[in-house]
């Protein structure tokens, strides 16, 4: 079942999403519910919290679609799906279509990104704190790192070859610009600061060097 | 839910998890058990490993089992019915999992309900959550005040530990202590294990034990005997340590690399032979 939430911030709504399946109860019982939020940023705890409160009517929160993608991505860490096959109503799909061409908007990430995260977006992708093994990341654009990055990165992801990834130990168990994979060579000595880049159909990391800048 | 007034209720709900399996979850939750009662404090472990329950073989309290955590969350018994008190520490409980049903037969609330109404009697719950990052795992974490990840120096079970420190994170239950157990000194000073400071720096959260690899473990499961009253055992040392840090004490980190006077002698003998 795909429930669709109005206009309004989350307190108003919460409430009222409850009271609607507490009437429809005996109906619903065992049912999967998807949750259309819109616009709303809902935290972990939100969603948390009423994944229990559905499952003690019984009910089973199954995905949450949402325009936001910070919403979208706490529903992910929850194990909640984020897409659904049936056809999503327009708000959704028009909000998907708009997106932004790449290289004009970044988003900054302050956080370490542990195994089993998958960040995505269509512009820049800036990380303060490492990327960890089995995390991932795509971007339309290019991607920065203020520290390790040792998970799998994808820059330029619709096909810009000019795109570049730079991060102070640029280690990641796989890595992409465009179309083009490369792996990490085995490294000796300490870690230093670099940048892949494409040249000549190959993706080449060099050393940033503050003498010849 | 309503969990604010954490502050007023007297115990403190630590959960034990991991994300591989096999690395000592159940283990280090005997044994922290069996130290906090040790020192007087009056400790419940609940194994939420439902369908595979060993936490009570391992504290040797399985043919006293009447009741489980099914029994009471499904009202077939009370709550003080299904509680096992141990032979040697009085002040040591058990709620054994259900062997004969699933993850399935418990809910998160169901284990945020159970917890609350323990805090009142206990100061320590300590809930051994299964392998795994499904149903078992968010209901073991969902009433935790403390998390702690237990991980060995080995590549796969690092990774798994990062990725459930990721999910406690997202569930706000961070941050998250580490316990890194198994450690081989041996190993590590040839290079051949990771070292903690390696799990350390790719993990980036507060480390809380680390547990040496002990040959006691091994008999003292087998026996349901928890190491860590063992006054000899290294491991069992360490398990006491995790125990007073968690209570608030400043107790540091003994140094594994003490290999008695004779291995640093022989050792010696050996590289002085190269």
């Amino acid at each position: 079942m795909l429930v669709i939430l109005g206009e309004g911030n989350w307190d108003e709504l919460h409430p009222i999403l409850l009271e609607q399946l507490d009437q429809q109860a005996e109906f619903l019982r065992g049912a999967r519910l998807a949750l259309d939020v819109g616009n709303l940023i809902l935290k972990a705890v939100d969603l948390g919290q009423l994944r229990d409160q559905l499952s003690e009517r019984g009910l089973a929160l199954w995905a949450v679609l949402s325009s936001s993608p910070t919403t979208e991505q706490t529903a992910q860490t929850l194990g909640l799906a984020t897409r659904i096959a049936k056809p999503v109503p327009e708000r959704v799909t028009a909000s998907a279509a708009t997106s932004l061409k790449s290289g004009e908007q970044a988003v900054l990430v302050r956080r370490t990104l542990r195994s089993g995260f998958s960040l995505k977006h269509p512009g820049h992708i800036i990380i303060i704190g490492d990327v960890n093994p089995g995390a991932e990341i795509v971007a339309g654009g290019d991607v920065l790192v203020w520290g390790h990055l040792r998970g799998m990165v994808h820059a330029g992801a619709e096909g810009d070859e000019n795109a570049v990834v730079c991060a102070l130990d640029l280690a990641p168990t796989q890595l992409r610009i465009a179309g083009l994979i490369a792996t990490t060579p085995k490294r000796r000595g300490k870690p230093q600061p670099e940048t892949a880049r494409v040249m000549d159909g190959q993706v080449v990391a060099e050393p940033w060097n503050p003498k010849t800048r | 839910m309503g969990n604010n007034g954490k502050g007023s209720m007297a115990g403190k709900v630590v959960t034990v998890t991991s994300g591989k399996g096999g690395v000592g979850k159940t283990t280090a939750t005997a044994n922290l058990g069996a130290a906090l009662a040790a020192g007087g404090d009056k400790v419940v472990c609940v194994d939420a490993d439902i369908g595979l329950r060993n936490l009570d073989v391992v504290l040797g309290l399985e043919n006293r089992i009447v009741y489980d955590l099914v029994d009471i969350i499904e009202g077939r018994c009370r709550l003080r019915q299904a509680l096992i008190r141990d032979k040697r520490l009085p002040e040591l409980f058990l709620i054994p999992a259900a062997q004969t049903r699933d993850k399935s037969a418990v809910s998160p609330s169901d284990m945020v309900r159970l917890c609350n109404e323990l805090r009142g009697e206990h100061d320590w719950i300590l809930i051994d959550s299964p392998a795994g990052i499904e149903r078992g795992f968010r209901n073991a974490i969902a009433p935790a005040d403390v998390v702690l990840v237990v991980t060995n120096p080995e590549v796969s079970a690092v990774r798994d530990a990062d990725r459930i420190i990721g999910l406690i994170e997202a569930e706000e239950k961070g941050p998250a202590l580490l316990v890194i157990n198994r450690i081989r000194p041996n190993m590590v000073r040839r290079g051949d294990m990771l070292s903690a400071e390696d799990v350390l720096e790719l993990l980036a959260v507060e480390l809380v034990g680390m547990v040496p690899e002990d040959e006691n473990i091994v008999t003292s499961t087998n026996r349901g005997m928890p190491v860590a009253l063992n006054g000899k055992s290294k491991a069992g040392q360490a398990f006491r340590n995790i125990a007073r840090r968690l209570k608030g004490e400043e107790v540091p980190f003994v140094d594994m690399d003490d290999e008695g006077f004779f291995g640093r002698i022989s050792r010696l003998i050996r590289s002085g032979g190269k």
